[in-house]
């Protein structure tokens, strides 16, 4: 088994009382060990602070109890040096072509120009975009900006790339060729995935092992381990036991999601 | 050329001709307005003599002062402002009454600190101009989705980096926007103030002229700051264009 690579302990978030308003309990506490090299997943329902988890362990957040670590070295509120972000929204800078905003993610790297525009190259034409390097954002699908996106970040060579729900705004058969793109960047990268969805069908597909967190405030209550083999694509959703990974994290998120409706205990 | 691009030339040239029949038919008599015709040959040999070409220039210098001071003060002023929510908001309501406030009120002012030099008339343009820059800056920094500035973070750039790689080319579509105002605004400004009290530019040879009936001077000079703008306001207006369609929203 891998070494853990990022570890929570007793992490908790709480965000303070606004204006006339009072502070909210968000995540945890939670302890969740990510080991090197593996896809992991985490599912909730909406508002249980999956999103606040993944901007802890980018560093965009600090927490408010609790410590993170990423390969031995406590994460606070700066960004770790070899952590990525995909974040769900269009992250694409409109006024740049792909060619450029793939290059940002250089930017602050010690490196030449001229070696800045060749991994652009190769990360641009590892995610079938060498057709489109000069084309702007707006001229591009849903799908292929999300794909830029993903680009930007694996072209500075992150060993951990945090995905936040990075497919949420595509439809469904885009979802599943997209998930192929990530198993085949996870595979070609050797970099730890870890991907925040709602989508059960999703985390099951992709991950090698999934956390299932409750309603908020969000802790883990569930991990279940897929034991996928590592070269693997969405036709993996055709094994009999794709269906009971599934099953069994609806059974336990469905009580969660109901107690999110204001439903808990509801067996209908 | 496209239909609407005819309609917009076909209105002009409307009224241009109207104009024109008017004048010849002396519904507007001589000494108010000469015929258009008789105006562009006039602006014609204004050009061609080279008469009044230190003026323009003294002129279009103090505007150009006006304008730049104006739009790099507002839009670094804008970008600070965005970052201190406190700051800004004891600013908004002077920012909202702001063209309230008859600015040329102080020109009379101005003079006696600075004299009757350019300083003055750069100071009214500058004054004009300013606020608009800052509430358009603003307003196109409200705008950046807070993903770009995550995105920003993530990629390890400082507030500053931020702002020059991320949030202000974001706005870039409001600082065009900005620039057109303060444009317009330093060409009111200045001008205006030359009509008011000074020795030189193209607004006091326009009053001089008024005051002494000399349409010959008066309408060509008028012309000249006419197009300018328009000039001015179209490549501005261009760029803008050439931006809004690369981002898919023109």
């Amino acid at each position: 088994m891998s070494a853990a690579q990022v570890t929570l302990r007793g992490v908790t978030k709480v965000f303070p009382a606004g204006a006339g308003g009072q502070a909210v309990h968000a995540l945890g506490p939670i302890d969740i060990e990510i080991r090197k090299s593996e896809f992991f997943a985490v599912v909730g329902p909406s508002g249980c602070g999956k999103s606040t988890l993944l901007e802890l362990i980018a560093g965009l957040t600090a927490p408010t109890e609790g410590e993170i670590k990423f390969e031995g070295r406590t994460i606070g509120e700066n960004i770790p040096d070899g952590v990525g972000v995909v974040f769900q929204e269009d992250a694409c800078f409109p006024w740049l072509n792909v060619q450029q905003n793939v290059e940002f993610g250089l930017r602050q790297k010690n490196i030449g120009a001229q070696e800045k525009a060749r991994r652009a190259a190769a990360v641009i034409d590892m995610m079938g975009l060498r057709d489109f390097a000069r084309t702007y954002p707006a001229q591009l699908s849903g799908g292929m900006r999300q794909r830029v996106c993903i680009a930007r970040t694996i072209v500075a060579e992150p060993r951990l790339i945090l995905l936040d729900e990075p497919f949420g705004a595509l439809d469904q058969q885009t979802r599943l060729l997209m998930g192929d793109e990530m198993l085949r960047v996870w595979r070609q990268t050797g970099a730890t995935v870890f991907l925040i969805t709602h989508a059960l069908d999703e985390a099951a597909m992709l991950a090698d092992r999934i956390v299932v967190m409750s309603a908020r405030p969000g802790k883990a209550i569930d991990l279940v381990e897929t034991s996928w083999p590592r070269e693997r694509d969405s036709r993996i959703v055709e094994r009999e036991t794709f269906g009971a990974i599934t099953s069994r994290l609806w059974k336990t998120l469905r009580e969660e999601s109901l107690k999110t409706m204001g439903r808990a205990g509801s067996s209908g | 050329m496209s239909a609407l691009r005819l309609y917009q030339i076909a209105v002009i040239a409307g009224f241009i001709l109207l104009l024109e029949a008017l004048c010849l038919a002396g519904v507007i008599d001589k000494i108010t307005m000469p015929a258009p015709h008789i105006i562009v040959r006039d602006f014609i040999q204004m050009l061609l003599a080279g008469r009044y070409f230190g003026e323009i220039g003294k002129s279009l210098t103090n505007v150009l002062v006006a304008f730049a001071s104006a739009y790099v003060v507002g839009v670094v002023t804008g970008t600070i402002l965005h970052s201190y929510r406190t700051a800004r908001d004891i600013l908004d309501p002077l920012f909202a009454t702001y063209y309230a406030i008859p600015v040329f009120a102080f020109y009379p002012l101005f003079i006696v600190m600075f004299g009757l030099g350019d300083g003055p008339q750069v100071l009214i343009g500058f004054m004009l101009a300013i606020v608009a820059v800052i509430v358009t800056t603003l307003n196109g920094l409200d705008r950046v989705p807070s993903v770009l500035k995550k995105t920003a973070r993530v990629n390890g750039l400082n507030a500053l980096q931020t702002a020059v790689r991320v949030t202000l080319p974001f706005c870039a579509p409001y600082l065009l926007t900005a620039a057109k105002l303060a444009l317009a605004y330093a060409f009111i400004g200045v001008i205006g103030s030359e009509f008011i009290m000074a020795r030189s530019g193209m607004g006091y040879e326009i009053s001089y002229a008024y005051t002494n009936f000399d349409n010959a001077t008066m309408y060509p000079l008028i012309l000249l700051i006419l197009l300018l703008s328009i000039a001015a306001n179209s490549l501005l207006s261009h760029w803008e264009r050439v931006l809004l369609s690369r981002r898919g929203q023109k």
